[in-house]
């Protein structure tokens, strides 16, 4: 009897601190990244962070501007986009519906597994193979271009929109295909005025999940994409992206300095992209009316 | 006549539907062909089991794949209580509409996603500098740990929510508390969604090389790290070393290849042995 | 017996799934601008029976049939015959109602968008048309860029009534229309099909006996995937020949 109310209290008591930690940790975070972002903008103006374009910590004098790496993160990822949304959704189209179920199944667990694969090995790739073929097939100086780090990206986040779209098509309710087929309208018609359209917010939260990998993504896109931090003036321009100049640059800002500041500024950036595309995504995911 | 247009379009359709299917499902069989076929050769005993030698040249790996598994091992040993834990309370312990929940969630949502490197960063500033943990397998794991908590958390309130509650009203009309329901017959019956997250947080864990870029992660360093706050060799970070900052590009090759082919051993079993628990849980499944 | 022309007739139609044999030599003859009705227990086979005439059945994956189902003459099943060709000849009303999560117009529309026709001026009078047949017109036309899925359950059914008259085919199946319906949605329905007969061929599977009775000009008795009788409705129910369709008409079982 004891015993038993002794564990029904504690079960309560030992699990709330540990939640209470997991909130506290996101915060703690949250706040720290903006303890050391923020005072950066007491020694240079928001202006002069958000709308300069030159990016040179360690110039005399120094210039933190954030356009050319916000830049730089922009098109690489939009190149991901392109090449990865069509093919994503098509290949998602092509197992939800194309695919008889045994190679379904293989196929999807295929995606699963391929989705685990480190950042460090795509970047790997993409140095050993990707940046030659780029350069070879476009006769440039050298092969390190947004391009190829949109290339990589995409195959990085390929997988991802290929599980997503395929679960959002894949939930569609058969009622609504049944309805367009007996009218006489083909498969295809059916997936392409029924089907994709009723799986629409599904979709469209898979590719900004996509958006914010890629968005975000470090490693791999500083193994391929040159890293000067200008302003890129053609897919075939070198480019750094945010994220790669945290990385680059973190080993050497002064604890404390402006170069630190900066960089955590860089990060608060980052993390509330990520946190406008993450509320967006659910947002689109609840949405859904059936 | 205009089936006829239909039906064509139809061929089209799916005829580019199996074309992006191929292409998206070759590069990546192409990239992981490649990587195995030309770091195939270098794996040996040795190479698995010996230090490097010669600046890197030559020897194995054998530090940072120890270096790997401790850091990993370290994760998920604060990560799994600490979010399973969360998960409980939040699945068994709260009302679901409590502002306490929401909030969780909202954390939690807004951690996952959060760019690597922000990690990497603010386990820097934080664990590194300001603790004063130093460079240091303490450091580098706990930043991990962040990481990864998302995902154990999700997936463990997944895998908690999908036991039926008819079986936890069975276990309390039997006379159990809340607290031996919950270890009888809840933790069990979720057992391998929970194991499958904390596989995946694993597998994020061994293959993330920002988050541990400044925080405990080095080149070389003689013999093993004898307590938490050495640093520790690494293999997502040997690989990217050995392949973007080594000078000496050539002699290096054959190692980068296998560097990259045992990390790759490595995350693809994890997520191999994530999946198929996940498929044999609900072949399994009763109910 | 059967005066009237016979639209579409089954010649020995059998369907399995897989190895189970759910419609078994079925031979029906369905005259023209009448309603058949098509009753029997449930898991007889009705369903499929009904799936088959529009070559809705070979959707299902494992799905086999043989024999001939002749529209106007023509095997349906022949080897050159466009499935979706048929269909656009022979509609479907379906047991629970599936419009689209799209506009009560863009429902309506959409099987004349999938014959091609695209003149907006053209889709709007059709659209009202349809409407106006299944007396929904006057209640939905001031909404009708509003969501069908709006509507209360008899409406819907009758939205899908009209997305599948708007067509114009020449037949028009029912899998048990009203059995998800209120009686007052089920009347509105039943006193529709009066209308519709006089333009279209009908055949409407029902698990509900006074509705067969009220409603149908003929009447088929479907028992284990078999076609046990069929003949003038007021013949079945009255002077039924077969002693199993006794037993179901007077509720023995089923």
């Amino acid at each position: 009897m004891k015993e038993k109310i002794r564990l029904k209290l504690s079960g309560k008591i030992l699990t709330f601190p540990p939640a209470s930690v997991s909130i506290l940790a996101v915060f703690f975070i949250f706040i720290f990244v903006f303890s050391q972002g923020l005072p950066l903008f007491s020694k240079i103006s928001p202006f002069n962070f958000f709308f300069n374009s030159t990016w040179r910590p360690t110039a005399t004098p120094p210039s933190f501007g954030i356009v050319p790496l916000f830049l730089g993160s922009l098109l690489v990822t939009s190149l991901a986009l392109l090449i990865s949304v069509p093919l994503g959704l098509l290949g998602a189209i092509y197992i939800a519906e194309i695919a008889n179920p045994k190679i379904k199944e293989q196929i999807k667990l295929t995606v699963e597994v391929l989705s685990g694969i480190p950042s460090v090995v795509y970047g790997f790739f993409g140095l050993r193979v990707l940046v030659p073929l780029v350069q070879k097939t476009f006769g440039l100086p050298t092969g390190e271009t947004a391009l190829t780090g949109g290339i990589v990206l995409s195959i990085m986040i390929l997988p991802t929109i290929l599980s997503l779209s395929e679960e959002a098509i894949s939930s569609v309710p058969v009622e609504y295909k049944e309805a367009s087929l007996a009218i006489g309208a083909t498969k295809w018609r059916t997936i392409r005025s029924v089907t994709i359209p009723a799986a629409a917010s599904g979709i469209t939260a898979a590719i900004i999940l996509g958006l914010g990998r890629a968005f975000g993504e470090t490693i791999a896109v500083m193994m391929v994409t040159g890293g000067a931090p200008i302003i890129p003036t053609s897919i075939f321009s070198p480019v750094r992206t945010m994220t790669q100049t945290i990385a680059a640059e973190m080993g050497e800002a002064v604890f404390g300095s402006t170069h630190y500041n900066a960089l955590f500024a860089l990060g608060i950036v980052l993390f509330t992209v990520n946190l406008i595309l993450n509320l967006l995504a659910i947002r689109l995911i609840k949405k859904k009316k059936w | 006549m205009k089936m006829v247009k239909a039906k064509t379009c139809e061929r089209l359709g799916f005829w580019a539907a199996r074309v992006a299917i191929l292409i998206s499902l070759s590069i990546t069989g192409y990239m992981l062909f490649y990587i195995i076929s030309k770091g195939a050769s270098i794996i040996s005993w040795d190479f698995l089991t010996k230090p490097p030698t010669s600046g890197m040249t030559a020897g194995g790996i054998f530090p940072a794949i120890v270096g790997t598994l401790l850091l990993v091992t370290l994760a998920i040993v604060i990560s799994l209580p600490l979010g399973l834990a969360s998960a409980i309370y939040l699945v068994e312990y709260s009302s679901k509409e409590s502002r306490f929940v929401r909030l969780v969630e909202l954390a939690v949502y807004s951690l996952n996603g959060v760019p690597s490197i922000v990690f990497g960063l603010f386990g820097m500033a934080f664990f590194v500098k300001f603790l004063g943990f130093g460079t240091s397998l303490l450091s580098a794991s706990l930043t991990l740990s962040l990481m990864i908590l998302p995902t154990i958390v999700a997936t463990s309130v997944e895998a908690l929510k999908s036991v039926p509650d008819h079986f936890r009203e069975a276990s309390l009309a039997l006379g159990a508390t809340k607290g031996q329901t919950i270890v009888r017959v809840v933790l069990p019956a979720a057992f391998p969604g929970i194991i499958t997250g904390a596989m995946l947080g694993v597998g994020r864990a061994a293959g993330e090389t920002a988050p541990i870029l400044f925080t405990g992660a080095v080149f070389y360093m003689r013999g093993l790290p004898t307590s938490i706050f050495d640093p520790v060799m690494a293999l997502p970070f040997h690989l990217f070393v050995l392949a973007t900052e080594h000078p000496n590009i050539s002699k290096v090759e054959p190692i980068q290849y296998g560097t990259a082919l045992v990390l790759l051993i490595l995350v693809l079993l994890i997520s191999l042995i994530a999946a198929v628990i996940r498929y044999r849980y609900r072949r399994k499944r009763k109910w | 017996m059967v005066k009237s022309k016979i639209k579409l007739q089954t010649k020995k139609l059998n369907v399995w799934y897989g190895n189970m044999h759910v419609v078994k030599d079925f031979t029906l003859k369905i005259p023209e601008k009448k309603i058949t009705a098509v009753i029997g227990p449930s898991g007889c086979g009705k369903s499929t029976f009904l799936r088959s005439l529009n070559r809705m059945v070979e959707l299902v994956p494992g799905a086999r049939v043989s024999g001939e189902i002749l529209l106007d003459g023509e095997n349906i099943y022949d080897k050159d015959v466009d499935e979706t060709e048929i269909r656009l000849r022979i509609g479907m009303v379906f047991q629970k109602p599936n419009p689209f999560p799209k506009s009560m117009y863009e429902n309506v529309a959409y099987g004349l968008k999938v014959r091609g026709i695209t003149e907006e001026k053209k889709l709007r009078l059709l659209v009202e048309e349809s409407l106006k047949k299944v007396g929904l017109w006057e209640e939905v036309r001031d909404r009708l860029n509003r969501s069908a899925l709006e509507l209360s359950g008899g409406q819907q059914q009758r939205l899908c009534i009209a997305r599948a008259l708007a067509v114009k085919p020449e037949v028009i199946l029912m899998d048990e229309p009203c059995s998800s319906l209120d009686p007052i949605a089920t009347a509105k329905i039943e006193d529709l099909l009066f209308e519709l007969k006089k333009d279209y061929t009908i055949v409407i599977v029902t698990h509900n006996l006074q509705q067969a009775a009220r409603v149908s000009d003929y009447t088929a008795f479907m028992y284990a995937g078999k076609l046990i009788e069929h003949g003038r409705t007021e013949e079945i129910f009255e002077r039924p020949k077969d002693k199993i369709t006794q037993d179901y008409i007077t509720g023995r079982f089923g």
